[in-house]
């Protein structure tokens, strides 16, 4: 049950090669620069661009081999462009319901109630596209593409052409759908802070290649891999919601058995929550200081270490549990603490992010 | 009729036939022609746009010639037509009509063509996304949103070939209840020092072409086509 890729698209002066199993459920980002071949590799799975030589298979399903080739239209999937593109001769509904209509009674699994619902359009229903902003446009490009009731989701950087109101206006529908509809999407973006929202798969891919494939947080801490070396490190824990209200406008988690206060967040006890937390934003020491405003103490054990972005600095990868902690701190520090591989520590947290 | 006689009458119900039916015939074969025009990326292309806008600077009476020539019961249209056994075109309601389609053609070519290449590939494989068959794209967006240039193709033809003279008279001569259309009418009353029937059956081509006009100028406001949003 995945999907199975493998094109080779050449331009001349740009070589785009990829070779790639993905999982066929959740989210799985293709994150690279501008140009990196993101979005041409998406446009291959889509059939919207036929590379010759190309193979595809969809859950042990042929799209591409040779010269087979399945058609756009005939593909179970749905795609958002990084403009919204909406028909500007047909309304709100008439956008919605032109791939409706389109797919055979028996597989719609999805009916315009429920999406319009979902993406809060009761109210855009009557209007035409050029009266809407454009985070109302790309809700209602997601709910064009959620009613052919696909069986894989496509997104082209679907938020990049927004500003951050609308960014944030989006981002949480984009959350319920990965977490309420089980469609596996595959989502472009040279975002890292939207891949750390809502990926579960990240596959790196610069100047052509695929640099690398994996789990969000192993590729976020991977010790040879590009994220450890920006100013921006970071991690994403895979948290659980422990009380909603832990007084002081606070909510507890629980990550690796441990707790961690985060700053108030609705829930129900036992969800899952992501928090990103940054490793300029964590600092070490042998004992859990007393009288301290760091609320966040957390146990761990020293991985490994590598050279920060400036001489003075140490990256330090920390195991809390199964899960990986980034810390930056200085290297006159990690020699006053003697630090070493397989150290116990505790990890003060000072900012933790909603992921 | 204000003056105008049963052939007056047949020479304007022949020019509106004329101009109808050369229209709706050109605007349906000249759209797979624009559209593979917008959409083609063949360097040769040009050659064909070029044979496409050379009408716009032919003197009509050398492309009538030409034609002429070309259905006439010896020319290689009219010979081989004539050899399969029907008859030539020269001098038939038929060949002035195939004839305004030629002189016609980049008045509805251009604007298709234009209206084509503005509408983009993007809603195209936006419907592709969306389960529509490429017959199914064309007539549910591509079609809705060339619909100015549908009417311009319209207008224009329509328009240009409801005036002309020179390449009807050479292809159809002036046979009356077949080619003899309203502007040649016009000038064999002026010929004949006939001001007066000139005068009734000018108006009646002015009438109709503001009506005409008119009328579509208030189709195209109603039907305002937006941008791609």
């Amino acid at each position: 049950m995945s999907l199975k890729l493998d094109f080779t698209v050449d331009r001349g002066s740009f070589i785009l090669q990829a070779a790639l199993e993905l999982p066929a459920r959740g989210v799985t980002a293709l994150f690279g620069r501008s140009g990196s071949g993101k979005t041409t590799l998406l446009r291959c799975i889509a059939g919207l661009k036929r590379q010759r030589g190309g193979y595809l298979a969809f859950r042990g399903e042929t799209w591409q081999q040779g010269k087979d080739f399945v058609p756009t239209w005939k593909r179970p999937l749905g795609y958002v462009f990084q403009e919204a593109s909406l028909f500007p001769h047909l309304s709100v509904r008439g956008n919605l319901e032109y791939g409706y209509r389109r797919v055979a009674e028996e597989k719609r699994h999805f009916h315009c109630e429920e999406i319009v619902a979902l993406l809060g359009l009761e109210t855009l229903l009557g209007r035409c596209p050029d009266q809407l902003s454009g985070g109302q446009r790309q809700r209602v490009a997601l709910g064009r593409a959620l009613l052919t009731s696909p069986e894989l989701l496509l997104m082209d950087e679907p938020l990049a052409s927004l500003d951050a109101a609308s960014k944030e206006e989006i981002l949480p529908f984009l959350e319920r759908l990965r977490d309420e509809l089980q469609i596996p999407i595959i989502y472009v973006s040279h975002a890292i802070d939207e891949v750390i929202r809502l990926a579960d798969h990240v596959v790196l891919i610069d100047n052509g290649k695929v640099i690398a494939q994996g789990g969000l947080q192993a590729m976020l801490t991977g010790r040879e891999l590009p994220f450890v070396r920006t100013e921006s490190a970071s991690t994403a824990l895979e948290a659980r919601l422990r009380t909603a209200d832990a007084g002081d406008e606070l909510s507890e988690l629980e990550v690796e058995g441990q707790p961690l206060l985060i700053a108030r967040h609705p829930g129900n006890p036992g969800q899952a929550v992501r928090v990103r937390i940054l490793a300029r934003d964590v600092g070490l020491a042998l004992q859990p200081p007393a009288d301290t405003s760091i609320l966040n103490c957390l146990a761990v054990t020293v991985l490994d270490t590598q050279p920060g972005l400036v001489p003075s600095q140490l990256l330090v990868r920390l195991a809390l549990g199964g899960q990986v902690l980034l810390s930056r701190i200085s290297c006159r520090s990690a020699r006053l603490l003697g630090l070493h591989a397989g150290q116990n520590l505790y990890a003060l947290v000072k900012t933790v992010a909603l992921g | 009729m204000f003056g105008l006689t049963a052939a007056d009458l047949t020479a304007y119900w022949i020019t509106l036939k004329l101009a109808t039916v050369g229209t709706v015939v050109l605007v349906v074969l000249a759209t797979p022609l624009a559209w593979w025009l917008a959409r083609t990326k063949w360097k040769g292309r040009i050659v064909v746009e070029t044979l496409v806008a050379l009408p716009l600077v032919m003197p009509p009476t050398v492309m009538g010639f030409y034609l002429l020539v070309l259905f006439g019961p010896h020319g290689w249209v009219g010979g081989l037509l004539e050899s399969l056994g029907y008859r030539h075109l020269a001098f038939t309601f038929t060949g002035i009509v195939i004839g305004s389609m030629f002189f016609s053609l980049p008045f509805v070519v251009h604007p298709l063509q234009n209206a084509f290449a503005s509408t983009g590939i993007r809603v195209s494989e936006v419907a592709n996304t969306l389960r529509a068959s490429p017959w199914d794209r064309f007539v549910s967006v591509i079609l809705p949103l060339s619909r100015r240039g549908f009417l311009s193709a319209f207008v224009l033809s329509f328009a240009h070939t409801f005036g002309e003279f020179g390449m009807i008279l050479m292809i159809g001569g002036s046979i009356p209840g077949a080619t003899k259309v309203a502007s040649i009418a016009i000038y064999d009353h002026v010929e004949t020092m006939n001001y007066g029937a000139a005068h009734s059956l000018s108006l009646l081509l002015v009438a109709s072409s503001f009506i005409l006009l008119m009328l579509i100028f208030a189709l195209n406001r109603r039907y305002k086509v937006a941008g791609m949003a």
